[in-house]
C-alpha cells in the first residue's frame, strides 16, 4: 500500500482496484504469483489522483473510472423517480414561464418550512393544471427544497410524459406514497384534494372548490404526524380555461376526462401547449397542526371530514378575498 | 442452499430433492430424484423424519416451461408437499417457500412500495402469478390450519446471479435489453447470494411469516442497461406484446407477459421487514446489477465457466455409505 493513507478519500477505490486485479490474475494466470503489492503502478496512480484538495477534486475523473463498488448506481433518481438533475434542467426551462407569462407572485411563502415535513394542500385549475407547476416551481427556486407533486396516476400510462412528470417530481398519489414521503423522509408533498374534480370543472364553475375527496389528506397528516399548509391560487383558473367536456372520447382513451378548452378552440391542437399569460398570485395560509397521535391505522372519520372541511372552507374564504381584490385577470 | 446448510454442525442431516441432480458438491446431502409434483415427498418424510422443508422448487420463469407444467410444479407441486408436511403425527416442524414478487404485480395504481401486506392491484393476467397466488394462499391456509408449525413465505424480487437463469438475465447476457419506449420505471434486484443468505435466515432462526425480499433501493430500467453494458430495445407502447412476439420468436429477446408489466410500472417492495429480523444485505439493487455485470464480463472475456463437477448416484453413494471409505482424512 505504497503513499496510500487510510484518510485518502480513493482508499477504498484502490482496495476495490487491488481485488479485482488479484482475482484476475487467479484466472488467467496463477503462476504469475503476482500480488496487489508487486503491481504498484496503479496504486500510486490513484493515490496521486486523490491528492487535489476538494476544490479541485474533478469528479468526472472518478466517474470515468471504473466506478467504485460501493456506489454503482449512475443518475440520481431517487426512490420516487425524481431526478434533481432532470428536475433542474426543468427549472431552466420554465423559469421564464414562471416569471415573464404568468409573473407569478408569492405572499406568505415564509410560512412553509425550510425543514420537516408538510402537506402543501391547494387547489387545482386549468384543464392541464398550471398550479402544480408554479407552485412546486417556486418552492424550490426561493426555499431550495424539493416538492413532491401528488399527481392521479392517470399520469403514469401516458409514455414520456409519465416518466418526465415522474422524474421531476411527480408521485402517484396513493396514501402510502404520502406517508412515506412525509413521515419517513420529512419532505414537502403537495397534493389538490379536489382531485380531477379540480381541473375538469367548466370555466363557469371556477374558483368554487369541489368537494374535497374523502378527507383523506387529513388522515395522512394525522398519521405522518406533520402540519397541513393550504395554499390558495389564484390565476390558473383563466390559463386554460375549460368549455366543456367530452365524456364519451374520455371514457374512450381511459382518461379521467376530456376537455375542450378556449386555447384548442382559437390555436387548435397547439392550444394544449400554450396557456393564457393570466397573472398567478398565490397566497400561503397558516399550518393547520392536529393534536392527535400519531402513527395510527384510523382515525375518527368526523373528525377528520371536519378537518377537511374547515380546510376546505378557510380555502374557499382566502380565493374570495384574493378575487375581491383582484383587479384585472392579466395583471392581477 | 444446501451448501449454506451443510456447513452448519448442528444441522443433523440435509436432503435435497429435484428433477435434475444438483450442480454443485455436496458433502453431506443425501439427493433424491423426484418427478416435478413431489409425489412421493409424503413417503420420504415419514422414512426421513426430517424437521423442515424448504421449498424453493417453485417456477418464476414462464419462458422456460408450458404454462401446464408450471401449474403442475407451482401448485400441484406445493399441494403435495403441504399435504406431506401436514400429514397426521408429522415430523415437520418447519416450512420455507420460496415465492416471487411477482404476486403483486404491476399497475398504475400502484403505491411507490409494497409491504407484505398490502393489497395488488393489478388484474391477475399471466399464469405464472396465477399459480403463484394459488400457492401463497395454500401456503397461508396450511399455516392457519397447522399453527404448531413455522411457517415462512419469502417473495423474492428479481433475481440476479450466475447460477439462476430469468427473462432478465438472459436478456442482460445477450445484452439487449427490451423497454417500453416512453416508460422508465424504477424496479429492485437481489443477489442470488442474497437469495440464499435470507432464506438460511429465516430457517435458521425459526422465523415465521411473510418477507420481501429485494436489495436497498431502486433504480430505472434504462440504468439497469447502462450499468450493465446492454443496449436498450424500445418496444411500441401500445399492442407491445404484438410487436415483441416476433423478436422472442427470433430469440432476439424474452419477453414474458410479467415482465411487459414491470417494465411499464415498475414495481418496489419495501424490505425493512426482514431486515428488522436481524438479516443484512450484501447487495444493493443496483449492486447486484454490477455484480452480474462484472460476472458477463469474466464469462465473456475467458468463457463459459461449467461447474466442473458432475453428480454421479453410484459415486455420491459410494463414498457417503461404503465402510471402506476412510472419513475425516481430507474433509
Amino acid at each position: 500500500m505504497v503513499g496510500v493513507t487510510p484518510d485518502s478519500p480513493n482508499a477504498s477505490a484502490t482496495s476495490a482496484r487491488k481485488a479485482r486485479a488479484i482475482e484476475v490474475d487467479v484466472v488467467e494466470d496463477e503462476s504469475t504469483g503476482a500480488t496487489p503489492e508487486a503491481d504498484p503502478v496503479p496504486t500510486t496512480r490513484s493515490s496521486r489522483a486523490a491528492r487535489p484538495t476538494p476544490a479541485t477534486l474533478p469528479v468526472a475523473v472518478v466517474r470515468s473510472d471504473e466506478v467504485p463498488s460501493d456506489d454503482p448506481r449512475r443518475s440520481d433518481v431517487d426512490e420516487w423517480g425524481r431526478s434533481e438533475h432532470i428536475r433542474s434542467i426543468v427549472r431552466r426551462l420554465y423559469d421564464p414561464m414562471y416569471r415573464r407569462w404568468f409573473r407569478v407572485e408569492w405572499e406568505g411563502l415564509e410560512k412553509i418550512p425550510m425543514s420537516g415535513g408538510a402537506l402543501l394542500v391547494a387547489n387545482h385549475a386549468g384543464a392541464i393544471p398550471s398550479d402544480a407547476p408554479a407552485i412546486m416551481h417556486g418552492i424550490e427556486e426561493e426555499l431550495g427544497r424539493a416538492v413532491y407533486g401528488m399527481a392521479d396516476y392517470f399520469f403514469r400510462t401516458i409514455p414520456v410524459v409519465g416518466t418526465m412528470w415522474s422524474r421531476s417530481g411527480g408521485v402517484p398519489a396513493h396514501p402510502d406514497n404520502a406517508y412515506r414521503i412525509l413521515h419517513e423522509q420529512q419532505q414537502l408533498a403537495l397534493v389538490f384534494p379536489e382531485g380531477t374534480k379540480g381541473p375538469s370543472k367548466s370555466y363557469s364553475d371556477r374558483y368554487r372548490l369541489r368537494r374535497f375527496g374523502r378527507g383523506g389528506f387529513v388522515e395522512i397528516a394525522m398519521r405522518a404526524g406533520v402540519p397541513i399548509i393550504p395554499i390558495a391560487v389564484v390565476g390558473a383558473e383563466e390559463t386554460m380555461p375549460i368549455l366543456f367536456r367530452l365524456n364519451g372520447l374520455a371514457k374512450l382513451i381511459k382518461a379521467p376526462y376530456f376537455p375542450v378548452t378556449a386555447n384548442t378552440l382559437l390555436f387548435g391542437p397547439l392550444g394544449s401547449l400554450i396557456y393564457f399569460p393570466a397573472k398567478i398570485k398565490i397566497r400561503v395560509l397558516d399550518p393547520i397542526t392536529f393534536d392527535v397521535d400519531e402513527g395510527l391505522d384510523r382515525y375518527s372519520k368526523s373528525r377528520v371530514m371536519d378537518e377537511a372541511e374547515h380546510i376546505r372552507g378557510r380555502l374557499q374564504e382566502a380565493l374570495h378575498d384574493m378575487l375581491r381584490e383582484r383587479r384585472s385577470v392579466w395583471f392581477g | 442452499m444446501a451448501q449454506a446448510l451443510e456447513s452448519d454442525p448442528g444441522v443433523e442431516m440435509v436432503m435435497g430433492m429435484g428433477t435434475r441432480e444438483p450442480k454443485v458438491p455436496l458433502e453431506r446431502t443425501e439427493f433424491v430424484r423426484a418427478d416435478q409434483t413431489y409425489s412421493i415427498l409424503n413417503r420420504i418424510v415419514r422414512a426421513t423424519q426430517v424437521d423442515t422443508i424448504v421449498h424453493t422448487f417453485l417456477e418464476t420463469n414462464s419462458t422456460r416451461v408450458s404454462s401446464r407444467l408450471l401449474h403442475e410444479i407451482n401448485v400441484i407441486g406445493t399441494l403435495n408437499l403441504l399435504a406431506a408436511a401436514g400429514a397426521p403425527g408429522t415430523p415437520v416442524r418447519q416450512v420455507v417457500v420460496k415465492s416471487s414478487t411477482h404476486v403483486y404485480g404491476a399497475s398504475e395504481k400502484d403505491p411507490a412500495w409494497f409491504s407484505e401486506d398490502t393489497r395488488r392491484n393489478a388484474p391477475v393476467r399471466t399464469q405464472l402469478e396465477r399459480s403463484l397466488i394459488e400457492v401463497e394462499s395454500l401456503v397461508r391456509d396450511f399455516a392457519e390450519d397447522n399453527p404448531q408449525l413455522v411457517v415462512s413465505v419469502l417473495r423474492f424480487a428479481n433475481v440476479l446471479g450466475s447460477d439462476i437463469v430469468t427473462p432478465i438475465s438472459t436478456n442482460l447476457r445477450k445484452r439487449v435489453l427490451p423497454c417500453i419506449a416512453g416508460f422508465d420505471p424504477l424496479v429492485q434486484f437481489v443477489e442470488e447470494d442474497d437469495v440464499v443468505r435470507s432464506l438460511e435466515h429465516v430457517t435458521r432462526q425459526r422465523i415465521p411469516g411473510l418477507f420481501n425480499v429485494a436489495g436497498a433501493g431502486k433504480l430505472p430500467w434504462s440504468e439497469v442497461a447502462s450499468i450493465a453494458g446492454a443496449h436498450l430495445l424500445p418496444l411500441s407502447p401500445f399492442s407491445t406484446r404484438t410487436f415483441a412476439r416476433p423478436l422472442s420468436r427470433l430469440g432476439l429477446i424474452q419477453f414474458p407477459a410479467e415482465l411487459e408489466t414491470l417494465i411499464r410500472y415498475g414495481r418496489g417492495v419495501d424490505t425493512s421487514k426482514l431486515i428488522e429480523s436481524g438479516f443484512t444485505y450484501r447487495y444493493s439493487s443496483a449492486g447486484a446489477v454490477e455484480s452480474f455485470a462484472r460476472a458477463n464480463n469474466l464469462r465473456r472475456a475467458v468463457g463459459a465457466h461449467e461447474p466442473g463437477y458432475r453428480y454421479e448416484q453410484d459415486v455420491e453413494q459410494f463414498f457417503r455409505h461404503s465402510p471402506a471409505v476412510v472419513r475425516g482424512i481430507d474433509g
